[in-house]
């Protein structure tokens, strides 16, 4: 079977044409990207108001966790049958299908906002008011910085839902990396199926590592742990002595 | 100067946080809060900035109504400093400082710069700047929060319970330390505490609070000391109050008696003992005390590690409470008195220091409060 499996994913013939693997991987990143984005639009401004105002908190507990428990494959169905009769062309079964993965993408991104805002430790916040800043300075310059961590796992956690799911589309007749799967089940061609189910293994953890890139880099150190060292450093991270330790000295001194 | 002009707070559910609180923190001093938990302490502190809106009287500062202004404008003039520091743990130690100078719109050389030189002026290594909080230990992160107070050189500072977080020993250098600020800075400061001992270690006037947020006294440290106003006063500043308010008391010297000395690891020789004393003071070069040796261990030599060490030691300026100190921890039960470079001066006995302590009871004009507090003005 791997054998089959490999032999299908080495032929040029997959490779080529408007069925082969780059155009089909094109597909389904474009319905991803696209997901990604509307989901992230919606639950990205939602979660930073909700972290940050404390208001709304039951939309998370309740309607964001409430997403999390509907099937996919049911809801594009639902979909399909409420919109496709009001739409005569092509986007009768886009539509529906972007919007099913969109509500699956919510939740873990709204959850992952809301949760990093509220864990920005209150004596930060306290101090930032403190010192003068607006609430919307606030949020910009402390929380959100603060909360990357939970947002990036969020939004890790949604794209790797996102693309795998993605292969519900072709179940509606679309395009993407789904095709193989649902084509090669039709047929019973079993190592195109399981070639399909790899690609779109293969595509999840490049996205993931990616997105986990862009978070090294715009994650601040001192939220990681990861402490540059600099050559005048001991290659310990933990706090230097010094500074403290003159004074007080003379009241204890022992004679 | 800030006048709190009978200011309440009261929440919705009723509760009544501070009641028609009337005091005056002058300017270039430190005012301490001071009271048990629920007093309303904090609560006052954080009207001053408005980080709590009152619900009725006036916040003057300098004469100025603070509710007519722009709260973040307000407290951009203000130096805030709270528990735990509140550091930015996203950002270095540097931009953590230069935060209000960025707020306020200097260019970003400028408040690094700024930054760096409150560094040093709060004590810590400058090879700290690039480090993030959490690399700091808990002293070093309420250094940085001064510092990050003081960045704009605001005439106010507000510290709620700054230092209660950290250790007893930290806890006494970040005090020194403020005090020694102070001294250079000149800031009127009102500093919020549970702690007794620290408010009237650091503080000019000490106001203490009763639950309800009623104001019980407001009185230098000595006179509270001296005179509680009440049983709850008198409660809340303790049983070895009368022992305590000798750090308020300076008293003419009496005559110091020679010690003898020896260098520290000289050599002994046989006939130190058998002049009825079994205790001699070692000192090193500049003729700064080390510690005791007993003679009766019969040691050769004044070895380092042969010293008593337990003892303290009073300066000639300090107060009768160091003075009594240094004669009771002594283990030769003489208390070593030394100048301001540490160099020894001579030993007083406990029994001498009491018989000061009789002597300045019994002059009449000598009431608590009217003295200097002399050991607030020798700090380290």
């Amino acid at each position: 079977m791997i054998d089959l499996m490999l032999a299908w994913l080495t032929d040029p013939a997959n490779w080529t044409g408007s069925d082969g693997v780059p155009v089909r991987t094109l597909e389904h990143v474009v319905y991803s990207l696209v997901t990604l984005a509307v989901a992230c639009a919606i639950a990205v401004p939602a979660g930073l108001w909700i972290g940050h105002t404390g208001r709304g908190t039951f939309i998370v507990a309740g309607i964001a966790n409430g997403l999390r428990a509907l099937p996919t494959l049911g809801l594009l169905v639902l979909f399909v049958l409420i919109i496709a009769p009001l739409i005569g062309n092509d986007l009768a079964f886009v539509i529906p299908s972007l919007v099913a993965l969109v509500v699956l993408g919510v939740p873990p991104v709204l959850s992952g906002t809301y949760a990093g805002i509220q864990n920005v430790d209150p004596a930060a916040r306290d101090a930032a008011y403190g010192v003068g800043m607006s609430g919307r300075q606030v949020l910009w310059r402390v929380e959100l910085p603060c909360a990357l961590p939970l947002m990036f796992s969020g939004l890790r956690s949604a794209t790797l839902q996102i693309i795998a799911t993605a292969t519900i589309a072709a179940y509606v007749s679309l395009g993407g990396l789904g095709r193989y799967i649902i084509d090669g089940q039709a047929t019973h061609d079993f190592p195109q199926m399981l070639a399909g189910a790899v690609l779109v293994a293969v595509l999840a953890l490049l996205a993931d590592l990616l997105i986990a890139g862009v978070q090294r880099i715009t994650v601040s150190r001192g939220l990681t742990g990861r402490y540059r060292r600099t050559a005048a450093d001991p290659p310990s991270a933990g706090p230097v002595a010094g500074g403290a330790g003159s004074e007080g000295d003379r009241v204890l001194d022992p004679v | 100067m800030i006048e709190f002009k009978s200011v309440t707070k009261r929440y919705p559910d009723g509760t009544v946080a501070v009641d028609a609180l009337s005091l005056t923190a002058p300017t270039g001093q430190i005012t301490v809060l001071v009271g048990p938990s629920g007093c309303g302490k904090t609560t006052s502190l954080r009207m001053i900035n408005r980080m709590i809106e009152l619900s009725s009287g006036q916040i003057l500062i300098d004469g100025t109504d603070t509710a007519g202004q722009d709260a973040a404008t307000l407290r951009r003039g203000i130096g805030y400093v709270i528990q735990h520091a509140g550091l930015f743990p996203h950002r270095t130690i540097v931009d953590n400082i230069a935060t209000v100078p960025m707020l306020v719109g200097w260019g970003r050389t400028r408040a690094r710069e700024r930054a760096y030189e409150l560094l040093e002026r709060v004590g810590l290594d400058r090879r700290l700047a690039r480090r993030y909080p959490a690399q700091l230990s808990g002293g070093q992160q309420q250094r940085v929060g001064v510092a990050r107070a003081l960045a704009v050189d605001p005439p106010i500072l507000l510290m709620d319970e700054p230092f209660s977080a950290v250790d007893p020993i930290v806890r006494e250098e970040l005090q020194t330390e403020l005090m020694r600020l102070q001294a250079e800075l000149d800031k009127t400061i009102v500093f919020v505490t549970h702690d007794i001992d620290e408010a009237i270690r650091i503080g000019d006037q000490v106001a203490v609070m009763r639950q309800g947020g009623l104001l019980a006294q407001l009185a230098p440290p000595a006179e509270l000391l001296a005179h509680p106003h009440d049983d709850f006063v008198a409660d809340f500043v303790g049983r070895d109050r009368g022992y305590r308010a000798l750090a308020f008391s300076n008293a003419q010297l009496p005559a110091l008696r020679e010690e003898r000395t020896v260098r520290l690891g000289a050599a002994l020789d046989g006939d130190r003992s058998g002049a009825g004393d079994d205790w001699l003071l070692v000192v090193d070069d500049a003729q700064r005390p080390q510690g005791w040796l007993d003679l009766r261990a019969g040691h050769r030599d004044a070895a380092a590690d042969h010293l008593e060490l337990g003892g303290t030691t009073a300066c000639r300026d300090g107060s009768l409470r160091s003075l009594l100190d240094a004669a009771l921890s002594s283990p030769a039960g003489r208390g070593v008195v030394i100048d301001d470079t540490g160099r020894l001066l001579g030993t007083v006995t406990a029994r001498e220091v009491l018989a000061l302590i009789e002597a300045e009871r019994e002059r009449p004009t000598s009431s608590a409060g009217s003295t200097e507090p002399l050991e607030k003005s020798t700090p380290g």
